[in-house]
């Protein structure tokens, strides 16, 4: 994994961000994040300030409330964050850290890819270090009461458990399955107390949120995305790695960046993502266009898109947790009718009715996995007319 | 009375608003005030707005992962499972949206393509909900493919239950059912993906699990994926065989629910009928279990006042109390698994059925002058786990198989409806002597607190010496009634003492000692429930004071048993008690016995067979049992 372009966070200084936040009331770090306009940068996009605000305010009958760092980053295409825990871990336990001021947490954990096991040494020495400067454990920087420590807890190597609610379920000993929402973490979370669950990066930038003022990040990026974003390029590219580049870039830009200026197709957002064609190389990278929780993965010239899609479905039918129907049994049939179209046996009535399949798993399947995992082939079906109609019998 | 802490499952998904604030939803233009929290599917039954459902079991905690309730709510991104929103603010829904109905017929697609097996051999051809949708919904192909073949192999290794997991469709209600209702776990998930499928604990056969045989999973499982075993063939078989003189006992509970089988209302008793039924059927005699269920009471009261003078006056300090009921089979499998420890606190008395068939297979062979080997001893009951109980090796104490086969409601009604009995046309019939009179308190058996009732109405007036309708009005103990998980009730007995009864008079020389005594007894049902219990007396809690607790592994009692006709619900339980206990004051209101030691044939079995009394030698060889410690893990009872 090689880190391309120079990182706004390696130019953070470290801890000015928490001495900030212990410097103004809880109330107020919510507010400056709420008013940075940063969102989930695992992929949802959910704004970060709110999350923290409906946390802080659900109630904690026994007091206790949770920081969990999802950093079981397993989306195919995606590595950015091992980047970011390999580079400035200090800066993702420090914004943890800020948001259990925030939040009012004692307790954090770090979920970490079973896959990123080499990493925990490195990152239990950063807790260590942090205990010993005072800056985890009790009566943090010196603020009476704010105590707040923080373990690593691996994951196993289920894909769904970066879905915050099965790692939740993982966390607390049982199989990796998503919950149903109402209520959410937020209110009810780890073991039932009032919970974030917020992305590697997202926590990362929270430092330089609060050192160096929300409009800071407001000015970076897009009205409805505001600041950087770490993309993982990978593929048919010369120069794959991670980047970073403000929110809104178009795809030929990442693609000029990286070498892939050939490209015929470009995948924004991982095997849960879509298949954009050239023809929409302009459009920008931002959660009111193309979003994704930066995993770009460049088709080139030769690629055969029903392979790619044959190969993301195959990993979905392995992945799915297989609890709820649409998800569990859609999957195979989709995997199915890539399979057939490959063949040259899907007719048209029959990819009507994968299409509709796919729109219901989008509508009705239980959590991200299954809402996102006809994507990449609905993408194709929709935007890829003619490539995918000559594959079909008449 | 004490109320334990409702175990988690049952948390709602929201608690309710505060002072139970309401909320208006719009559900298919049809208006509706609710309660905040009140969940989609619950708020839609109000207006009368039929969701069709697959996962959702008004038992259980819902799980949300069937999908087939998703619908459209205003602001929602997605379909959202009716079962499991709650419904927080003002809020519009449509349960029957082009995109609400393309997604439900894709979901029964899905299904169907998964399913595997022949509807019209299947056991629950006509009950299946995965049938009843794919009808109601129009499916008329399969679109997302069909097995051809098996994937499983049918695990048919229990005693009681049988398991295809090839007709699975991965509901999650048998799960739930034997994790949240029954606290055995017996059924987990395993795989992922399309791979995931129900199973046993550690893929064990059935068998040879820490399975108490319930069937509590078979009255919830959708499909046939979940069947008992079924033996009508090998009754019809003895019935046709004209060497053979066979009997039938009927339980209490099957008679409050058959008629459910024939599309009558829950709570219709179809008692007198059944009788004229089966000897249609060729039984060549019908008796009533509620007679053994009587003998129970007699030799387990005793056996309650004999540990308490032995504890309480003799100072022994190795006497188990409480002491716990033993006659639901399925409670008694789960004390030797999960507390083998505290075997010493079930009563050694068999459960009715097992006295009843010990009896059946010497007194009344002898009486009749037949073979014992000749006799063919049915028991009609409303639960699954009688079938083990009657192969457990020690009930053979007549020297054969004290009960031969073991019907489940459910199966006497396949039997009746291939002969073509109609069941609740059938004109009125008596039981057959000599056991054919039996008592209200025999019939109560059937309800949780059943057993609990008789008993107190037999101690109490045994010592007492006063009838009991001095303490409570028509002999009606209602505080040990009801389908509160758990009751705990305390009955103070008078200063006010009579004689002690002549056929115990030789092991109780007075009640001086019971004179102001305060009873502690209890009543649990499910065996999650009966878990609670355990832990509480261990913890040294209420229950640990308590002198007799009456556990039932099915919730409601035998009337909610797992051999008991399909669907169940609390409502459905109400309905059959009701049966039960209107049953029970019709033979008040007949004259005749409520009192298990009223019971005239009881007295006869006592004065020309078990002449040594109650808790006596010969009693101890056909009445009463002993117990295996099976622990946790051991595959201990694996068929031969």
């Amino acid at each position: 994994m090689i880190i391309r372009t120079p990182l706004t966070l390696a130019s953070v200084h470290p801890d000015i961000g928490l001495r900030v936040a212990l410097a103004r009331t809880p109330a107020d770090v919510v507010e400056q994040v709420t008013r940075s306009g940063i969102r989930g940068r695992g992929g949802a996009g959910f704004p970060t300030g709110l999350k923290w605000r409906l946390a802080s305010e659900a109630p904690a009958p026994d007091g206790r409330r949770h920081v969990v760092c999802n950093a079981d980053e397993g989306e195919p295409g995606t590595f950015k964050d091992r980047a970011l825990l390999s580079v400035v871990p200090d800066l993702v336990v420090e914004g943890m850290t800020i948001a259990a001021w925030a939040i009012g947490a004692t307790s954090g954990v770090v979920y970490l890819r079973g896959e990123y096991v080499y990493l925990r040494d490195e990152l239990e020495s950063c807790l260590a270090r942090r205990r010993a400067a005072g800056l985890l454990g009790n009566d943090i920087l010196g603020t009476p009461g704010f105590c707040f420590d923080i373990h690593i807890r691996l994951g196993s190597g289920a894909y769904v458990c970066g879905e915050e609610t099965a790692l939740l379920e993982s966390l607390e000993g049982r199989r990796g399955e998503p919950r149903n929402r109402f209520p959410y973490p937020v209110v009810r979370g780890l073991y039932q107390a009032p919970t974030i669950v917020n992305n590697v990066e997202t926590l990362a930038w929270v430092p330089a949120v609060l050192a160096r003022g929300a409009d800071w990040f407001l000015g970076i990026g897009t009205p409805g995305s505001s600041g950087p974003k770490l993309l993982s390029v990978s593929g048919d590219v010369a120069r794959p790695g991670v980047y970073e580049f403000p929110f809104g870039v178009t795809v030929r830009a990442v693609l000029e960046a990286s070498g892939g200026e050939d490209a015929r197709a470009v995948v924004v957002g991982g095997a849960s993502g879509v298949c954009v064609p050239a023809s929409d190389f302009s459009r920008g990278i931002s959660y009111e266009d193309l979003c994704t929780g930066g995993a770009i993965i460049v088709l080139g010239p030769h690629r055969d898109l029903l392979d790619v899609a044959e190969n993301f479905l195959e990993f979905f039918v392995d992945e799915s947790c297989g609890q709820c129907t649409p998800c569990r049994l859609g999957n195979p049939v989709l995997l199915e009718g890539v399979r057939s179209l490959k063949r040259g046996e899907c007719g048209p009535e029959r990819l009507g009715e994968l299409r509709r399949l796919g729109h219901t798993m989008k509508d009705a399947s239980k959590c991200g996995l299954g809402q996102s995992s006809p994507n990449f082939f609905l993408s194709l079906v929709d935007r890829f007319g003619p490539e995918i109609s000559d594959r079909v019998p008449v | 009375m004490i109320t334990l802490v409702p175990p988690a499952a049952k948390t709602p998904t929201t608690a309710p608003g505060p002072g139970g604030a309401t909320v208006r939803a719009v559900i298919d233009g049809r208006e509706v005030e609710v309660v905040i929290g009140t969940t989609i599917l619950d708020a839609a039954g109000t207006c009368g707005v039929r969701i069709p459902t697959l996962c959702h079991h008004p038992d259980l905690p819902d799980a949300g992962v069937c999908r087939m309730c998703v619908v459209e709510v205003e602001g929602q991104r997605t379909l959202q499972p009716s079962c499991v929103f709650p419904i927080t603010r003002d809020l519009e829904i449509h349960t029957h949206t082009p995109r609400v109905a393309a997604a439900r017929r894709d979901i029964i697609d899905l299904l169907l393509g998964e399913h595997y097996g022949d509807c019209r051999t299947c056991a629950r051809n006509g009950s299946c909900e995965l049938q009843d949708l794919a009808a109601e919904y129009g499916l008329d192909r399969y679109r997302f493919g069909e097995r051809t073949e098996p994937l499983f192999v049918r695990d048919d290794s229990g005693p009681s239950i049988v398991f295809d997991p090839d007709k699975c469709i991965q509901c999650l209600r048998c799960v739930r059912t034997c994790a949240e209702l029954q606290g055995v776990r017996a059924l987990g998930i395993a795989g992922r993906g399309a791979g995931v499928h129900v199973t046993t604990f550690a893929d064990l056969p059935l068998g040879s699990e820490f399975c108490i045989n319930c069937g509590q999973c078979v009255n919830r499982c959708p499909t046939g994926a979940l069947t008992a075993v079924d033996v009508t063939d090998r009754v019809r078989a003895a019935l046709d065989d004209p060497g053979k003189h066979v009997v039938i006992q009927t339980a209490p509970a099957p008679r409050a629910a058959l008629g459910e089988e024939f599309g009558l209302a829950p709570g219709t008793p179809v008692t007198w009928q059944l009788t004229t039924a089966l000897h249609e059927l060729g039984f060549d005699k019908v008796f009533d279990t509620t007679f053994a269920a009587d003998l129970t009471i007699i030799e387990e009261g005793v056996e309650l006042i004999q540990r308490l003078h032995r504890a309480l006056v003799q100072g022994a300090p190795d006497v188990a109390l409480p002491m716990f009921t033993s006659c639901s089979p399925g409670w008694v499998k789960f004390l030797e698994h999960a507390f083998p420890d505290d075997l010493p606190h079930l009563s050694s008395c068999k459960s009715p059925q097992q006295m009843f068939g010990a009896l059946i297979k010497t007194w009344y062979a002898e009486r009749n002058g037949l073979d014992p080997a000749d006799v063919v001893s049915v028991a009609l009951m409303p639960c699954v786990a009688k079938k083990f109980e009657a192969s457990r090796p020690e009930m053979t104490d007549s020297g054969y198989a004290d009960v031969d086969l073991v019907l489940t409601a459910r199966e006497l009604a396949r039997m009746l409806r291939r002969q073509g009995i109609d069941l609740p046309s059938e004109p009125p019939g008596d039981f057959d002597d000599p056991f054919g009179t039996a008592t209200g308190s025999g019939v109560i058996f059937g309800a949780t607190g059943g057993v609990m009732e008789a008993a107190l109405r037999t101690v109490l007036e045994m010592v007492t010496g006063a009838p009991v309708e001095n303490l409570y009005d028509h002999a009606d103990i209602t505080p040990v009634r009801g389908f509160d998980d758990v009751r705990l009730v305390e009955l103070t007995i008078p200063d006010a003492v009579g004689p002690v009864p002549s056929i115990i008079a030789h092991l109780i020389p007075d009640w001086d000692w019971l004179r102001g005594v305060t009873l502690r007894v209890a009543v649990a049902h499910g065996t999650a429930t009966a878990r609670r219990v355990i832990d509480d007396i261990h913890a040294g809690g209420p229950f640990s004071t308590c002198h007799f607790i009456e556990f039932m592994a099915c919730p409601g009692g035998c009337l909610g048993g797992g051999g008991q006709p399909i669907p169940t619900s609390l409502e459905i339980r109400r309905a059959r008690a009701r049966a039960i206990y209107a049953e029970d004051a019709a033979y008040g209101a007949a004259g005749l016995a409520r009192k298990s030691h009223e019971n005239p044939a009881v007295q006869r079995l006592y004065a020309e067979l078990l002449t040594d009394g109650p808790g006596g030698a010969t009693s101890h060889r056909l009445l009463h049992t002993g117990y295996t410690a099976r622990g946790t893990f051991v595959p201990t009872d694996r068929r031969e």
